[in-house]
């Protein structure tokens, strides 16, 4: 395999105009050994499964990177875990050439960042040519939790003897690695865990003394009783741990984790998220991300310093801090408004980052108000008055502003605002209270 | 009493010739806090604004006599940091520095609890015994001295509800903010067992908000051992359903990291969990006064 063109190599470029021709880098040919048989128990079913936003719940700043199915398979083949034959594609004609390559029959998955795509028919078992091009065809464009679907992995399908699940992850509340295996694999996780939890096994690891061969061994084990599928297992289990501790991920999944009928162990499916915080060790990652337009505006924000997640509401709000920055969102719903986005200015308050958060926040059409929410510690009250005076210096205000500063130099803010159009707000409740009557009332 | 800092907390920072580092060292020592000097590599031998620095922790604690540091230094050296801290015999180590890897952390964090060192933080506010002393950046003039314990995921917010706490009349014994990441050397708990064994705290302030489990875990310990009364607010009740997480989570711990779930673990726990930042003030009274 180490002479094949590198798979993952080719993933770091998710510009789609560059991908009109066969030819293009999206089209890598591989040359892995198939562990295939035609058989009848083809995967097909795509699941939900733990790891949707993993450490994306909390709207602090950290967004780690998800990766889709391919991009995560070409971590796994570098870590040299065994995936099926596989091509990406990105049009039914492509998927037709993929097809003859890798042989039928063929599912095509599509390749989107959100979960449930099976149930919404993004994954199809093609067992001709014709299925193949016209299933292709069907699922690209197709919209997914509204997400569109530009890419398709077409892979060879194996016959399933046995479906695992096996991942390695954070455990934060005990601050400790974790492998978890399950035999229950192809289903949603989350499921098992719920209904039969004694059918998960979790093996915390010490991150000082990393993944032991013992521990691999108990956790195949655990999944079955052939000896030769044991030792398979194990040797998987451990490539994902280096894999995971190598690259600095969140997670490492694979589900399912599947025997075939000639007793090979593949990794049928790739979950893999990248932790934010270590990407500054692995500079080429940053090419992974296939953002949103919705994320492409975060990523725009983080860069000029601040958090920023758009919302459906009318109240634009601009907070220094996430705690804060939540829990304004929060009292503006409790008073019957809708808060328009999450933006945290961070710790500093310089005039062009308020001059950068105004701007963000009118670019969103159906803002009508905005609440400046300003607890001053280490940020400075004036600071912030001076950068809403800068911001609307040579153009007057788009909306009402209400703004509410406290905390260190408040007076002198307060002075500085007297007799603009700035309406000042006395507390937190106060600001809300009056951005959503500016809005509109409720 | 009070927990973390007092009196005795003599405090070196770790980054001091750094521009936050050399500020917020300034704004320690006006508060009252006794900062030991401060430590930069290579930067050894001489005094910015009256504080000694020094070259290594090794060094510098041999020298003054400091037991805690706090740290300011960039992401890319922190997790060294902390642990030169450790092995230079500090014994509490606050960490305002954010964006450590995780996998760092989880060593850090294994390697902490070898040496007997205890670790605030990263990506903190810092904690604060008022009227003692303060280690790290929260605004000295919000706090008053008083009887309740507040523990926090956040900064700002923190300094929203403790301003609301201190306007009532009622000061604070100890706020710890345990920080905002994945994984941090301190959680609720923590710091609960510390308060728990506190005498001077009387009552408990929990600042918490969506993502992950340590609120549960919380809830848990109040309802069982805590011994005191304990209100709580948590932020993120209308974070958008796209952006949850809670999956891996979900597994390990059984809960979903939701505003919900964690209002209602809390509430079954007995502990009532304020609207709005305004209420934990008033919350605060109405169980001391039954309590």
């Amino acid at each position: 395999m180490a002479d094949v063109p590198a798979y993952h190599s080719t993933l770091q470029t998710p510009t789609l105009e560059l991908c009109s021709s066969p030819a293009c880098i999206f089209w890598p040919p591989l040359y892995l050994p198939s562990y295939t048989s035609f058989g009848v128990d083809f995967y097909v079913r795509q699941c939900e499964n733990l790891t949707q936003a993993l450490f994306g719940v909390s709207l602090r700043p950290k967004v780690n990177v998800k990766l889709l199915e391919y991009q995560a398979k070409g971590f796994f083949d570098r870590a040299d875990i065994p995936i099926p034959q596989e091509r990406l594609v990105l049009s039914g004609a492509q998927a037709r050439t993929a097809a003859q390559e890798i042989d039928l029959p063929c599912v095509l998955k599509a390749q989107v960042g959100v979960g449930g795509r099976g149930k919404a028919g993004g994954v199809k078992l093609a067992h001709t040519m014709e299925e193949v091009e016209s299933h292709a065809d069907a699922i690209l464009g197709m919209e997914i939790k509204g997400e569109r679907v530009e890419r398709l992995l077409c892979c060879h399908a194996v016959d399933i003897k046995q479906e695992f699940y096996a991942s390695v992850t954070t455990d934060r509340t005990n601050r400790t690695l974790l492998l978890m295996v399950s035999p229950a694999g192809g289903v949603d996780i989350e499921e098992v865990a719920r209904s039969t939890p004694e059918r998960i096994l979790k093996i915390p690891v010490d991150p000082l003394l990393g993944l032991q061969a013992y521990q691999t061994r108990r956790a195949a084990m655990f999944l079955t009783q052939e000896k030769d599928i044991q030792k398979q297992l194990a040797s998987v289990l451990a490539k994902l741990y280096k894999m995971y501790v190598a690259n600095d991920l969140s997670l490492a999944e694979i589900n399912p984790l599947v025997v075939t009928n000639d007793g090979k162990v593949i990794a049928l499916d790739a979950k893999v998220i990248i932790d934010d915080n270590g990407l500054f060790r692995h500079p080429d990652f940053e090419g992974y991300r296939i953002l949103s337009a919705d994320e492409k505006l975060e990523q725009e924000a983080k860069g000029k310093g601040l958090s920023y997640i758009k919302l459906s509401g009318n109240v634009g709000c601009i907070v220094n801090g996430a705690g804060l920055a939540m829990a304004t969102m929060d009292l503006i719903k409790r008073y019957g408004g809708e808060p328009a986005n999450f933006l945290d200015v961070g710790g500093s308050s310089s005039p062009e980052k308020m001059i950068a958060a105004i701007d963000f926040v009118t670019r969103d059409r159906g803002v009508r108000s905005i609440f400046v929410n300003i607890f001053g510690g280490i940020t400075r009250c004036d600071d912030i008055a001076n950068g809403l005076l800068e911001a609307t210096k040579d153009a007057p205000l788009p909306l009402p502003v209400v703004v509410r500063l406290t905390g260190t130099n408040e007076d002198e803010a307060r002075k500085m605002l007297a007799g603009t159009s700035f309406i000042p707000a006395i507390d937190m409740a106060d600001g809300a209270k009056k951005a959503i009557e500016a809005a509109g009332g409720r | 009493m009070a927990i973390f800092v007092d009196e005795n907390t003599r405090v070196l920072v770790q980054g001091i010739t750094g521009r936050d580092g050399l500020f917020h060292a300034g704004k320690m020592r006006e508060y009252g806090t006794q900062v030991a000097g401060g430590v930069t590599p290579g930067k050894g031998s001489q005094t910015v604004e009256g504080f000694e620095v020094f070259d290594s922790m090794h060094e510098a604690v041999q020298r003054t006599g400091a037991n805690t540091s706090v740290i300011f230094v960039p992401q890319r050296f922190a997790a060294d940091a902390i642990i030169e801290a450790a092995d230079a015999g500090i014994k509490l180590v606050v960490c305002i520095s954010e964006g450590i890897p995780v996998i760092d952390m989880l060593r850090v964090v294994s390697y902490l609890a070898k040496k007997g060192t205890r670790l605030i933080g990263p990506n903190c506010p810092g904690v604060i015994s008022p009227g003692k002393s303060k280690v790290g950046i929260l605004p000295g003039q919000i706090f008053a001295p008083g009887k309740i314990g507040v523990v926090s995921r956040s900064g700002t917010l923190t300094y929203e509800i403790v301003s609301h706490i201190t306007k009532s009349g009622l000061g604070q014994s100890t706020c710890v903010g345990v920080g905002g990441d994945p994984v941090t050397g301190s959680n609720f708990l923590d710091v609960l067992e510390l308060f728990r064994d506190d005498a001077e705290t009387e009552a408990v302030a929990l600042v918490g908000e969506i993502g992950g489990s340590d609120e549960e875990e919380a809830a848990r310990f109040i309802k069982q051992e805590l011994g005191k009364p304990a209100v709580a607010f948590i932020a993120g009740r209308t974070a958008p359903k796209g952006k949850r997480m809670g999956h891996a989570g979900a597994i390990i711990s059984g809960s979903s990291g939701t505003a919900e779930e964690k209002v209602e673990t809390l509430n079954a726990a007995g502990v009532p969990v304020a609207e709005e930042p305004a209420q934990i003030a008033t919350l605060l009274k109405e169980r001391l006064h039954e309590a």
